[in-house]
């Protein structure tokens, strides 16, 4: 790959048609960054990881698609399996809401918390459409994949892309990797694969995810919103502001009926 | 009704926001129910307009310690209202995002609060700062008032601007807080009036007072339902175990409505229930309720 270079944007193509769920990209990533991660429980499928969170930046997903009846040729159903990651949105929720502005874009375009100055208010947890962000129980900050941005700075690809073994997990420019994508869905097309989608490849999901995905069902199946779901926290300022407001002023006009009801009770006596 | 999409992950908020939201919206509606006694400008309603601004104060003071202690990182509180990243060093002030336009609010709001807390002391003969009762004029309780209509009512506003279920499924939770927190409020403010006598002519007005927040809260409550039912969350905060806090609720809007029902505004003196010390706790028992019912269900 040529040198990864400051001031372009950079991201994963995971392709879960590849995925073995092998779960190298879960080891390598904790094993990079160094994280402890969670003592292991038998979840459904093959998942014994469960979640991301503040120890675990990769997760592999499993999910049972095997149906019942028959499939037709060329679309057997079976497990599906995403290497789950922070999009690294364009339009990103926590960025948003974060208010010490600990989180920020970096030069490669990703999204980053920096561990200095988060303070661990956990308003970004609330706010991820994704469920990416955990808090650490150890450091008391919100933590969540960093694009390998130590590993980015020194012109090293991010550590789980490098040990997939299958290439579901692509890394590269954004730009370039759309491309990619495009031709590999355009083949699985071609092979009548029907159910192969792209999610986040474009602007229609928070502007576009700097992480995006091929995935072989609807995105919700995946825990990934759909385009009429992934909407950014602020949408709720304008109704939420607007109803306190007007509360706010039937509340103080409740308070001056009530005081004109004093008012005609103590002068009642002087009237009369 | 298409059921909306949520996958966020609860950011763990508990107790320690359980208790700030309670004291926020006793204190911020207590202010304003002290400067609109104080701005009707007679002298029988400033012994209760007094309380009010005792009530206002001691909530200033825990909920920042509450709110510094949920952190993750305590000594790092004020990076919300610094930025601390390298090369950006200036004010952190987001205006989009409730949590940050709320801790500028409250820092204020603390400040006023703390001046009109020891102008009523000064007042009463307790401390001797006549500087504070300077302070302390019809501008300074209308900006407080104004800072405390918004610091009891942001509070659900930054619930609702998140991609939580049920919190931002609906547009009424500010408000909804706002009116429970005037409610409750005016409650408080009848308990302790009877341990200030001279405070109890202005006991009817907030007795009428309550009643109409009551009836608000009731109607907030109600928006909020349906556009719960709109999204498809309701089961979510109304289903048990929640609905047991939620008879709580309605429990503590019936002082407000039973009264409204029997005497409308009426503010003759017959009430007999004005200064009782159960009601006026099984209200407040419903504004901590409330807020309970919607932070835990989502999280727990």
């Amino acid at each position: 790959m040529p040198h990864i270079t400051p001031g372009q944007a950079y991201g994963f193509f995971t392709d879960t048609s590849v995925c073995i769920g092998c779960k190298a990209c879960e080891v390598a990533c904790k094993q990079w960054n160094q994280l402890e991660g969670h003592a292991p429980s038998f979840l459904d499928g093959f998942d014994n990881t469960g979640r991301l969170d503040a120890e675990t930046w990769r997760h592999v997903q499993f999910h049972d698609n095997v149906p019942d009846e028959a499939v037709t040729p060329g679309n057997g159903a079976a497990w599906l399996m995403m290497s789950d990651v922070c999009k690294h949105c364009k339009q990103a929720s926590c960025m948003e809401v974060c208010p010490t502005n600990a989180i920020i874009r970096t030069e490669f375009d990703s999204v980053f918390i920096q561990p200095d100055v988060c303070n661990g208010c956990r308003n970004c947890i609330a706010a991820c459409p994704y469920d990416v962000i955990g808090a650490s129980e150890t450091t008391g900050i919100a933590q969540k994949c960093t694009l390998c941005y130590d590993r980015l700075q020194n012109d090293m690809t991010p550590a789980c892309a490098k040990a997939c073994p299958t290439e579901s997990i692509q890394f590269g420019p954004v730009s370039e990797l759309r491309q990619t994508a495009a031709k590999r869905l355009e083949i699985l097309r071609g092979q009548g694969v029907t159910q192969a989608r792209l999610y986040g490849h474009d602007e229609r999901v928070y502007g576009g995810l700097n992480a995006f995905f091929l995935l072989m069902d609807e995105p919700e199946r995946y825990g990934l919103p759909d385009e009429r779901n992934a909407v950014l926290p602020s949408r709720n300022n304008a109704g939420g502001y607007l109803t306190a407001a007007v509360t706010a002023v039937l509340g103080v006009l409740g308070g001056l009926v009530a005081l004109r009801r004093r008012k005609e009770k103590v002068e009642g006596p002087a009237d009369g | 009704m298409g059921d909306v999409q949520h996958f966020a992950g609860p950011p763990d908020w508990l107790w320690y926001i359980l208790f700030y939201f309670f004291l926020a919206g006793l204190s911020g509606g207590s202010y304003v129910l002290a400067t609109l006694l104080r701005l009707r400008d007679a002298p029988g309603d400033e012994p209760m307009a007094r309380i009010g601004y005792y009530i206002a104060f001691p909530p200033m003071l825990i909920a920042p310690l509450l709110l510094t202690l949920d952190l993750g990182q305590p000594m790092r509180f004020w990076h919300m209202l610094v930025n601390t990243t390298p090369g950006h060093l200036g004010v952190n002030f987001k205006y989009w995002t409730p949590m940050s336009v709320g801790i500028w609010a409250l820092t204020v709001f603390a400040a006023i609060t703390t001046v009109s807390f020891a102008a009523a002391l000064v007042r009463d003969g307790k401390l001797r700062i006549p500087l504070v009762v300077r302070l302390d004029g019809r501008v300074l309780n209308v900006a407080g008032s104004l800072f405390g209509l918004f610091v009891a009512g942001y509070t659900g506003v930054l619930l609702s601007v998140s991609n939580q279920p049920v919190w931002s499924d609906t547009f009424a939770l500010g408000g909804l807080f706002l009116a429970s927190g005037l409610a409750g409020s005016a409650a408080l403010m009848l308990l302790l009036a009877r341990y200030r006598p001279e405070a109890r002519p202005s006991a009817p007005m907030l007795s009428v007072s309550e009643r109409l927040y009551s009836l608000l809260e009731l109607a907030l409550i109600v928006v909020f339902a349906v556009t719960l039912i709109v999204a498809g969350t309701q089961e979510i905060v109304f289903g048990l175990p929640w609905s047991l806090l939620w008879v709580v609720v309605l429990a503590g809007l019936v002082p407000g409505l039973y009264g409204l029902a029997t005497e409308r505004l009426s503010a003759g003196p017959a009430v007999a229930v004005r200064y009782s010390v159960v009601l006026p706790l099984l209200v407040l028992a419903g504004v901590l309720a409330l807020r309970a019912a919607i932070i835990f269900s989502v999280q727990v």
